[in-house]
């Protein structure tokens, strides 16, 4: 039985502006049926990245196929399959929720009912307010509306939850999730770990324009071997080196940032009561101490050197 | 498994029922952003009826003004102020020198008359002011009279106003050009420059969307709206100032479609790459501003020197009033106002295509 064809394929992307380089020799496969997400900070290629594989920006080199087709010969018929919010739309601010939705529908051959993709996206009170007096929360949900009435196939968000407070944020991954489990295929950028461990079968780290890690969130993390990350800071924590904790037993890397140490460790139960010897010795009072699981961040920051949040 | 999803997705029934068309969504759309918003309703309907009220009322057709005078009192002047007080069409004043070059410096007065000791009269005014000349010629026909003259030749006056002549006939076409001017390169223009700067436009394109039927949507809705302004400013005109409409009522009309359109255009060339409503408010600003001031809206164009007339006669509005004007004032013939028809044509060509050249979705 021949492979199915994927969703999405894109091989040897590169796109710059001016004299800025957003995409360089980027591939990716999306399979039919998962959701997919493009996990980096502000300024990835992230953007770039979906609106080439969208048809809304040519490549300057590569190749985008969408179920097998490419936008240069199949734009029309592409079209009506996908489902698209874009980051910075907004819509007319005078049409009503209602109104916005049936203008979006009629461009469709094909789709769900009006109603339908209202009570999807839980705006049946909403249903004759202007979008212009909508919350930030509401205009995302009908932006996904407007991107679910044309029954697509696949859908493409991109940052779809910025700047939303964390009730919005749920309510949006109950939609995408609701996609997912009838067989949609989603693409979304994100900048939030947490967005992406909770909704995406496979992520795509991307730094500088480029694939740096590629998997399961799972996956990613289990890649660093490290069992917990053990947080902590110490006045005048110049005075502990970065050779003297890794020669601890059990610790696998260690950075420092903004005043604090992560320790990527084996086992924290091991390493902590060596950590804490070691710091009791020089005398170096602990101002605070925290363990977590190894999460996307860690793994950005371990494949970087930066946070994702720095520049957020 | 996750290839088995798929295909029941690919196969499953797609539900094609309980839509409308996309041109009529789209035109609703129209509908719903202008009459939402109060502004553009009130520029587009009301202010054009305000001016050309404000217009009607202060050039409207005034029985002769009676021409003010002042004569210097002095001891030889009470026969010369008896002879103007029987003369039609003049208050005469009585003042001493300083009040009377006074009166006349401060436009109260047209003419000062000043009575001499010899029985001559002297007549101090401004020449390039028409009400002084108008004022010195009756005032010296009423003294020479007084003095004994008499008329060699028996005349008689007849007086007419005739409807179509007025200023107010003058003013309504003019109005009525300038209007579908600002409405169609306004009410285009903006909303798309607005659209694009939301990045609306990007987001409609990545649908189905038919392009053509987005900017169809667009002069649908433009020559809706003609309709009513058109029916509102002439029917205005018509009904309280008596303005006449002379010409064949299809030519009217088939004038103001072809000069909307052609506006449009205008409106969508300016929107075809502008980012910013500021920058594309400018732009039409740019556009308009000659053709306000050459296109001859208040006042004839023929006051322009005459070198600069093949520049104004090519302006599309110059050609749209001249039409309006001759259709409604004169009746003219469809052989008189082709020439016109011909120049607002090839702008509504030239417009159009230039637009959709230049035209950028992003």
């Amino acid at each position: 039985m021949p492979a199915p064809t994927p969703a999405l394929a894109v091989r040897g992307l590169r796109k710059a502006y001016a004299d800025v380089v957003a995409v360089e020799a980027l591939d990716l496969e999306v399979r039919a049926g998962e959701c997919f997400g493009l996990l980096g900070p502000n300024g990835a290629g992230k953007t770039t990245t979906i609106e080439i594989c969208e048809g809304l920006l040519a490549p300057d080199a590569g190749v985008v196929e969408v179920f097998g087709m490419q936008w240069a010969r199949d734009g029309n018929s592409l079209r009506s399959r996908l489902g698209i919010q874009l980051q910075e739309t907004q819509l007319s601010e005078k049409l009503t929720v209602e109104e916005t939705v049936r203008l979006f529908r009629s461009f469709y051959p094909a789709g769900r009912t009006v109603d339908e993709v209202i009570g999807l996206v839980q705006l049946d009170e909403k249903r004759k307010a202007r979008v212009g007096t909508l919350s930030g929360g509401q205009k995302q949900r009908l932006a996904v509306a407007c991107a679910l009435v044309g029954d697509p196939d696949l859908l493409f968000l991109d940052e779809p939850t910025t700047g939303l407070d964390p009730q919005s944020r749920r309510q949006l991954w109950d939609i995408i999730d609701a996609f997912r489990n009838e067989g949609g295929t989603t693409v979304l950028t994100t900048h939030y770990m947490d967005e992406a461990e909770r909704l995406c079968d496979r992520v795509a780290i991307v730094d500088h324009g480029r694939v740096i890690s590629l998997g399961t969130p799972r996956e990613l993390i289990a890649s660093l071997g490290a069992g917990h990350v053990v947080e902590f800071g110490v006045d005048g924590s110049q005075d502990i080196d970065e050779r003297t904790l890794l020669s601890l037993a059990g610790v696998k890397s260690a950075r420092r940032s903004g005043g604090r140490w992560a320790l990527q460790v084996g086992a924290a139960h091991e390493t902590i009561p060596l950590l804490l010897a070691e710091l009791t010795e020089r005398a170096l009072p602990l101002t605070e101490l925290s363990t977590h699981s190894p999460t996307l961040e860690d793994v950005f920051v371990t494949l970087t050197g930066r946070s994702l949040r720095d520049d957020v | 498994m996750t290839s088995d999803r798929m295909v029941d997705r690919a196969t499953r029934p797609k539900n094609t029922a309980g839509n409308t068309p996309a041109i009529v969504q789209l035109t609703l759309s129209r509908f719903r952003e202008f009459y939402r918003e109060p502004e553009a309703v009130f520029w587009v309907f009301i202010f054009p009826i305000l001016l050309a009220a404000g217009l009607g009322i202060a050039f409207r057709n005034r029985p002769a003004e009676a021409s003010h005078i002042a004569v210097v009192s002095s001891a030889a002047n009470n026969a010369v102020v008896d002879s103007l007080k029987t003369a039609p069409n003049v208050t005469v004043d009585v003042l001493d020198d300083t009040a009377a070059t006074a009166a006349l410096r401060t436009g109260r007065v047209a003419l000062v008359v000043i009575p001499r000791a010899d029985g001559g009269v002297e007549y101090r005014f401004d020449e390039a002011r028409p009400e002084s000349r108008t004022a010195r010629l009756i005032v010296d026909r009423a003294v020479q009279h007084a003095g004994g003259q008499q008329d060699p030749v028996r005349t008689t006056d007849t007086r007419v106003s005739e409807r179509g002549s007025r200023y107010i006939d003058f003013v309504v076409p003019g109005l009525l050009g300038m209007n579908l001017m600002g409405s169609g390169i306004w009410g285009i223009g903006f909303a798309i420059v607005d659209a694009r700067k939301k990045k609306l436009l990007k987001r409609l394109i990545s649908t189905p969307m038919s392009r053509a039927q987005y900017l169809a949507s667009f002069l649908i809705f433009r020559l809706s709206l003609l309709v009513i302004e058109v029916a509102t400013l002439i029917g205005f005109g018509t009904l309280v100032f008596g303005v006449p409409l002379r010409g064949s009522f299809i030519q009217l009309v088939a004038i103001c479609v072809l000069s909307s359109l052609a506006f449009g255009g205008m409106g969508l060339l300016v929107a075809s790459r502008a980012r910013t409503v500021e920058g594309a408010s400018g732009l039409m600003n740019l556009v308009m501003m000659p053709m306000w001031v050459f296109s001859g809206v208040f006042f004839s164009s023929g006051n322009f020197p005459k070198v600069a007339q093949p520049f104004i006669q090519a302006l599309p509005l110059t050609a749209v009033n001249d039409a309006l004007r001759a259709n409604m004032l004169q009746g003219a013939s469809w052989n008189v106002v082709g020439h016109e028809i011909a120049i607002i044509a090839t702008w509504l060509v030239v417009c159009f295509t230039l637009a959709l050249r230049l035209f950028r979705w992003r």
